[in-house]
């Protein structure tokens, strides 16, 4: 009886720890748990979300260093990479780098496809959506754990087998996979299968099964992330008066649960294609120039699996910048001492956004032969979807409008992200044409275009996010001087590496090729020196990211010791102990009021906790 | 909750579960049965196939799944769910059935 | 014992988390049906994929690529059938424990594990393997008028329907260094002692020998222009095909065509599932901690637990209500 009729957790607790002991499970309430159980099998939310949030950073780093080592390629073709030339030739072998310690083709090749796929699936995603999500979202709705803490331990070991797999994969034979983070068959079906090696041993295969395990622990976890925010808000806490990274997070496991599993049966298929000979995939009469480990019927269709892949990768894109778009509404709120501007409309937006990205997937595929019908359906949703992003951004810069603007670290980066953002956006919407396709297509314009969603865009709001967050986690601020530094360098140069693309591509210097385009030097001659310029720019800003390591870590013994609530905000996350015990809240949590009630008039203070008694 | 007064929801409702089985069962050998006979065309065939397999399949989802008289939160995300597996039939479909035309090359399907 | 090593698993740590049981007021729910249903969601996207691959595949297949009337219909329909069987005796078993008949509930479920059992075994027993002993042979279109007895494309043109380029059968005699060596010297054996004819296997070490089915035994019956319920017997006639003739050759393994190809991606995934459906069945059927044995501390989340479980169970019969008449009949 307890549990239906109380309205608090506090109660919500004792009803269901009375129903717990009730139901015989017996002593381990009061067990001390062992370091296992604590901090490796934990089904603790903090320890999780701790957990992929450090995956991801250092899976970020390794996608980094991978960009450097091609940025070095591209700005000297075939020289080889100072330092540690030799050490890569060891570690990567001859099919990665010469014996010099320079690039090789298939190298350029095998480090673009994991760069592109380690960024998205294991840095970002792990980072941004269960990171972040995992910590804030179940403390924001002022819930004692996610809804499913066994399956959210699940998710993390399911992420994280796909992480050693990945990582795996460079020492197989022949390498990582080399055929695009796309994977687009039929290269990615015969990749890696020559006659002498094994069908199952492969960077490819290998790829392929563990995308399978990173998709199947996505999947596990959006459906925590949505059953959490249904059902364990906090009594008081409706819809309208959560925090808008709650909205975010909440559209983007829906773009996880719905959009996922097409590519997971992709990724079957072209499994079976490599393992078991079957033409999914691959068509009738292709001609290959050696003998390979596998034959195939044919009837396949490459076209299938680029519908397939990009039915999830587009929605994808949004899974990487909502959840950013939350943190920056946060801080935004937070640092301007103001609500959001708008927040209504927002979620309206973000609403629309969610919806309308399932049905903009093929202007990837303007290219493939696709007749006037089906281009102009895939063109005008393309063009509509831009207004709902426009509505978040131009919501997010009124909302500085009249602020008392508190530019600390967290603020600096999540004031750059809007511009940032706006110039990826914009760059975004010449590609929503295929006749201007025609031309972008595969250039580094649209390299350009999404690097700067992401780089400046997203990768800067989830630095705001550390900023925002770390005391929370861990008791203690991150030094705000060392946090300007990496701010501004990375800004510029970040900047600088990105900003030329748009000139390259504009020129038709085509993406993906390992010689920096000296093979084209009479049609894009002019433009090939920004390859210079743009890896100076890549060595600056890891430079600039050596602060931010040094900060990280010594911050956990030397930073500045905080309370409770050291920002002054309002949201349900600063209501708990720093750091928060098992189970959160050291009282039962009650939402009296909106998330962003700052400088509200005639109030003593400028800023009314959400959980504070009227 | 009522315990009691649920449990005999409960009951009154087993009447229909066997009898939606029963008519599960016969509604599969009309499957078959309907497969023999000619339509006109295979398309024909698969259309009347795929008629009957969506009635067998709704009174699955209503009757056992419970989802007649489901919650709205469910039925929400289900709708949405539906439209967007719909959408990537549908446009699948038309992206291959709308090739490239007009062009030196778009002679072969 | 048990409970020393259960200390060490990472099971009992979590935080109390409300809703598990009761169902939270303002949406009606308790938290695992919506899970599932989230759950099931993607699974309608997962098999949704598989089967947006099949329409592409098979609309975009050259005519006289897509078989048809290959699977035993018989035994489809009779796991159909035993399917949707389970699918009854998982809501019984749900209704028992809501209404709090411990007996009728481990009867009913029992007959539910049972069911899925049988549907596996008769999948893994006999139809797949029955698939990879049948093998075909795809002719070069170039050579195929010398194959015209056993093609009958005079006759299918003739009648307007799509041109036939395999020959298909058991396989008795494989060009030197094929992986179905093996099996073809099995079969033919089999055949010499079946019909006491020893041509089957041939002096030259570059075609195949194939023991026709029906339908390249005789190309222009008009039997074969309708498709048959109960599944015809192999003919007795040979067919020996030029390996500098063949386009493909393989058993019906999923390499075998596109058709195949989705057939057994499609219905192994789903045997997957029916595998996991078991499994946890077992799971809340078994005198242990979190199934039967829950029944004596708190029925209703068990009760809870069978709900759910049969809603996984109800799609797994769902997705089987579209692959049966899919694959087996149109």
């Amino acid at each position: 009886m307890a549990t239906t009729a109380s309205s608090t957790a506090g109660s919500h607790v004792a009803g269901s720890h009375h129903e717990a002991h009730h139901g015989g499970h017996d002593d381990h309430h009061h067990h001390e748990l062992n370091f296992l159980q604590k901090w490796v099998f934990s089904t603790d939310h903090k320890v999780i979300g701790c957990q992929y949030a450090f995956c991801g950073l250092v899976f970020l780093f390794l996608g980094f260093l991978m960009m450097l080592v091609m940025r070095w390629q591209l700005a000297n073709p075939g020289v080889p990479v100072p330092v540690v030339g030799n050490f890569l030739r060891g570690a990567f072998g001859p099919v990665v780098m010469t014996d010099a310690g320079a690039l090789t083709a298939s190298g350029y090749n095998v480090f673009g496809a994991m760069h592109g796929t380690i960024m998205v699936f294991f840095g970002i995603v792990p980072l941004a959506v269960a990171g972040f999500g995992n910590i804030v979202v179940p403390l924001q709705v002022g819930a004692p754990d996610m809804c499913y803490p066994k399956l959210n331990m699940a998710s993390f070991w399911s992420f994280f087998t796909s992480g050693v797999l990945m990582l795996a994969s460079f020492f197989v034979p022949g390498s990582a996979a080399k055929s695009g983070w796309t994977a687009y068959p039929p290269l990615a079906g015969i990749a890696d299968l020559p006659a002498d090696s094994s069908v199952w041993l492969n960077g490819q295969t290998v790829w392929l099964v563990a995308m399978v395990f990173n998709i199947t622990g996505s999947l596990l976890g959006s459906i925590n992330f949505i059953s959490t925010i249904i059902q364990l808000r906090a009594p008081g806490l409706t819809w309208m008066r959560l925090p808008f990274f709650v909205w975010a997070q909440f559209v983007t496991a829906f773009l996880l649960v719905l959009a996922f599993p097409p590519l997971e049966a992709a990724s079957f298929m072209q499994l079976t294609d490599r393992v078991f000979g079957t033409s999914f995939f691959m068509p009738t009469g292709l001609v290959v120039g050696q003998a390979l480990g596998q034959t195939w019927s044919g009837g396949g269709s490459p076209i299938l699996w680029q519908h397939l892949f990009w039915f999830l990768a587009h929605p994808e894109v949004y899974v990487l910048i909502l959840p950013a778009i939350g943190i920056v509404a946060e801080v935004v709120a937070n640092n301007t001492r103001k609500p959001l501007y708008g927040y209504k409309a927002m979620v309206y937006a973000i609403f629309l956004l969610g919806f309308l990205s399932f049905i903009v997937w093929a202007h990837h595929m303007y290219m493939t032969g696709m007749g006037a019908k089906v281009a102009a359906f895939f063109q005008i949703t393309t063009i509509m979807i831009s207004v709902p992003s426009v509505i978040l951004l131009t919501a997010l810069l009124l909302s500085l409008w009249g602020g008392s603007i508190r530019f600390n670290a967290p603020m600096l980066f999540a004031t750059a992200f809007l511009p940032m953002f706006g110039i990826g956006g914009l760059t975004g919407i010449p590609l929503a044409f295929n006749a201007v396709d025609l031309f972008l297509h595969d250039t580094y314009y649209v390299i350009g275009h999404f690097h700067y969603v992401v780089a400046p865009g997203t990768i800067f709001g989830l630095f705001a996010g550390v900023y925002y967050w770390y005391p929370k986690i861990t008791g203690r601020k991150l030094s705000e001087f060392l946090g300007r530094i990496h701010f501004w360098g990375s800004l510029i140069t970040i900047n600088g590496i990105f900003f030329p693309m748009f000139i390259q591509g504009m020129a038709g210097v085509h993406r993906r090729w390992y010689d920096g385009g000296v093979t084209y030097e009479q049609l894009a001659g002019p433009v090939l020196h920004w390859n210079k310029f743009m890896t100076v720019s890549a060595g600056l800003l890891a430079l600039f990211q050596l602060p931010f390591i040094w900060n990280f870590f010594s911050s956990f013994w030397l930073g500045e010791k905080v309370g409770r609530n050291p920002w002054n905000a309002t949201t349900v996350e600063w209501d708990t102990p720093t750091p928060p015990p098992h189970g959160n809240f050291d009282k039962p949590v009650e939402v009296y009021r909106g998330p962003y009630e700052y400088s509200v008039p005639g109030a003593p203070v400028d800023f009314i906790p959400q959980t504070q008694r009227p | 909750m009522d315990h009691s007064h649920e449990a005999a929801h409960i009951a009154a409702h087993i009447g229909a579960y066997l009898k939606v089985g029963i008519g599960l069962l016969i509604l599969t050998g009309v499957t078959v049965a309907l497969s023999y006979v000619d339509f006109g065309s295979r398309a024909n065939n698969i259309i009347v196939g795929m008629i009957v397999a969506t009635f067998k399949a709704s009174l699955v989802a209503a009757i056992f799944m419970h989802l007649k008289g489901e919650k709205m939160t469910i039925w929400k995300f289900l709708i949405f769910t539906g439209i967007f597996a719909a959408g990537l039939f549908f446009l699948t479909y038309l992206a291959h059935s709308d090739p490239i035309s007009g062009t030196s090359h778009s002679s072969h399907s | 014992m048990f409970s020393r090593i259960l200390k060490y698993l990472p099971f009992f740590s979590d935080a109390e988390v409300p809703y598990t049981v009761t169902a939270r007021p303002d949406t009606g729910l308790y938290s695992a049906k919506l899970g599932i249903w989230l759950f099931l969601a993607s699974e309608v996207m997962l098999f949704g994929g598989l089967f947006s691959a099949y329409i592409f595949l098979r609309i975009g297949a050259e005519p006289g690529y897509w078989p048809s009337g290959l699977l035993n219909v018989p035994v489809g329909t009779a796991n159909t059938a035993v399917l949707i069987a389970s699918s009854v005796t998982v809501v019984l078993a749900w209704a028992a424990l809501k209404m709090r008949q411990l007996a009728k509930y481990k009867f009913y479920m029992a007959i539910t594990i049972l069911c899925g059992v049988l549907f596996l075994a008769v999948k893994l027993s006999y139809e797949w393997p029955a698939k990879f002993n049948h093998f075909g042979i795809f002719v070069r279109q170039s050579a195929a008028s010398k194959y015209e007895e056993f093609l009958g494309n005079k006759h299918l043109s003739e009648t307007g329907q799509a041109p036939r380029w395999e020959i298909s059968g058991h396989l008795l005699d494989a060009p030197k260094g094929s992986p179905y060596a093996e099996q073809a010297h099995h079969n033919a054996e089999h055949f010499a002692h079946e019909t006491h004819r020893h041509d089957a296997v041939t002096e030259a070490d570059d075609d195949y020998v194939i023991q026709l089915d029906p339908v390249n035994a005789d190309p222009d019956s008009k039997e074969n222009d309708r498709p048959h319920f109960l599944p015809r017997p192999l003919s007795s006639k040979i067919a020996v095909i030029k390996a500098a003739d063949v386009e493909s050759a393989s058993t019906f393994a999923p390499r075998h065509s596109t058709y195949f190809a989705t057939y057994f991606l499609i219905t192994g995934l789903h045997g997957l599932h029916v595998l996991g459906g078991v499994l946890v069945f077992l799971y809340l059927w078994l005198p242990i901690k979190g199934g039967t044995k829950l029944y004596q501390t708190n029925p209703e989340h068990l009760a809870n637990r069978v709900e759910v479980a049969g809603l996984f169970w109800h799609f797994v019969d769902l997705v089987w209500i579209f692959v049966f008449p899919i694959f087996y009949l149109l």
